[in-house]
């Protein structure tokens, strides 16, 4: 359903950064990309959700081209881009505030999506107020308030201590199970691409195009953290990137 | 309730220091602070003396707001929109260290002898360091929050209501607040012109009739009011920015 075509992507005066990415995202399914910091990633889920343009190449949804930002795609950037002056319930429900949604309406939903993310009762709070774990949550619960047909994930758990990280991977796994919103994930976590890719991507040269391409036969499952399988794929993962020259 | 402890304290060792000062001095130079105090309390129970407590805290309030107004709006423009800034920055950087006190006279001649003038006068000082402020505080937003109400869907209006202004407004009051001792400082000294209201005017005419317990109970009076603005002007600061005290407190 949300389809690159051939994407093309240079700073303006600087070095070319994509170079003809082509990406398919089939409904309910699940990718992950891993690369070397600094090739791209990011950039990557700009073009998809439509925060910037490419030099060239095309992004669609279902067949209609991706111009602007969209409430079909929701995007959680880096660091959970919360409003410091905004409740945890009217960060919530700030996407549906900005579509019109009527207060009372906007607000049920928030707090329904927060009770669902172990975060009840703390609706009144102001972020900063919040763990970082917590605030990812909040930030999961926004991206999801609108109900947006693919969710973009930009290293969603990197500043989490690591029981905060298994448990929020956990989180994000199991709301994918029971709404099969398709998401694109990057990280730089090669153990996090394997646990939450159905497919994992990897990146790579300079420009970036895809270097390689991974089917994840054991995705999904909870507990495939303890599985030989789960190492063997994080393994062969680690020594593509080596061979990438990251 | 601290912070009329901590008032006190400082007037009473102003007071202190006073009253060593006035009795080493010889020549009736400087009054005995009891003197002054008395000519205070005096005129605060007069009507005549409010009058000139009106006069200038309405000057000043009326100044403040028109800072303000013009100031807070233009900045956030021009610290969110490039192609504004590009027009206006160079006039605001070239006018900046122009010490604006000086061109009183051509505001009396442009604006005549009343109260416009004078509020103008005050306005124009206050309003470049709001103006300043508050652009460099548009300026500094972290672009994640931009983002964050582009990728919902949010346009430019969206921007500035749900990141730009709640942003902007504690360096907006933050100069304000700051500012308030330069107001009060410019207010005494247009007061001091072309007008028989108002506490610099108060304290100029005590000055020139040898009144010098009055001219201190002028003096007292304009300091009440310098205080009376800042702490207000805190007041609703702390009101509109609470999210900023619980990030100190949460660190």
């Amino acid at each position: 359903m949300l389809q690159a075509r051939d994407l093309h992507l240079a700073y303006p005066d600087g070095p070319a950064v994509l170079d003809g990415l082509d990406l398919d995202v089939a409904s309910g399914e699940t990718v992950a990309v891993v690369g070397p910091s600094g090739c791209g990633k990011t950039s990557l889920l700009y073009l998809l959700c439509g925060l910037a343009a490419p030099n060239s190449g095309q992004v669609s949804l279902d067949g209609r081209a991706v111009t602007g930002p969209t409430t079909d795609i929701a995007i959680l950037l880096q660091d959970y881009g919360l409003l410091p002056w905004k409740t945890v319930l009217a960060n919530v429900a700030l996407g549906l505030e900005i579509q019109g949604v009527p207060k009372a309406k906007r607000e049920q939903r928030a707090r329904r999506l927060l009770a669902e993310l172990g975060l009840a009762g703390r609706e009144r709070d102001l972020p900063a107020r919040l763990s970082g774990g917590e605030q990812q949550r909040v930030a999961i619960a926004r991206a999801f308030a609108h109900e947006p047909r693919v969710l973009l994930l930009d290293e969603p758990f990197s500043s989490l201590d690591a029981l905060t990280r298994e448990r929020l991977q956990l989180t994000l796994l199991t709301t994918w199970q029971t709404r099969r919103t398709p998401y694109v994930l990057v990280t730089h976590s090669l153990e996090e691409a394997v646990f939450l890719g159905g497919r994992i991507l990897v990146l790579g040269g300079r420009p970036a195009g895809i270097a390689a391409c991974l089917d994840n036969p054991g995705f999904p499952d909870p507990d495939y953290r303890a599985k030989p399988e789960f190492h063997a794929l994080a393994t062969q993962l680690r020594r593509l990137l080596a061979e990438g020259g990251a | 309730m601290k912070t009329a402890l901590r008032y006190l304290a400082v007037i009473l060792t102003l007071f202190l220091a006073w009253k060593a000062a006035a009795s080493t001095l010889t020549g009736g130079v400087l009054p005995q602070p009891e003197a002054a105090l008395e000519a205070f309390l005096r005129d605060l129970a007069r009507w005549s003396y409010w009058g000139h407590v009106w006069a200038s805290t309405r000057r000043v309030l009326w100044a403040m707001a028109l800072a303000w107004g013009v100031g807070f709006p233009l900045g956030i423009l021009m610290g969110s929109r490039r192609a504004v800034d590009a027009a206006l920055a160079p006039f605001v950087i070239l006018t900046y260290p122009v010490p604006k006190i000086v061109l009183l006279p051509v505001f009396l001649l442009l604006l005549g002898l009343g109260d416009a003038a004078k509020v103008s006068m005050i306005a124009l000082i206050l309003g470049y360091q709001v103006l300043v402020t508050t652009r460099d505080g548009a300026r500094g937003v972290n672009p994640k929050y931009v983002d964050t109400v582009r990728s919902l869907g949010g346009g430019y209006g969206q921007v500035l209501r749900h990141v730009l202004l709640p942003a902007a407004l504690p360096h907006g009051f933050t100069a304000l607040r700051l500012n308030t001792g330069v107001s009060v400082a410019v207010l005494f000294f247009v007061e001091s012109f072309a007008t028989t209201q108002g506490l610099g005017y108060f304290i100029m005419d005590s000055w020139g009739r040898l009144d010098y317990p009055a001219m201190f109970s002028g003096i007292f009076g304009m300091s009440g009011l310098g205080v009376a603005l800042y702490e207000t002007v805190n007041a609703l600061e702390r009101r509109a920015c609470r999210w900023r005290r619980e990030r100190e407190t949460a660190g």
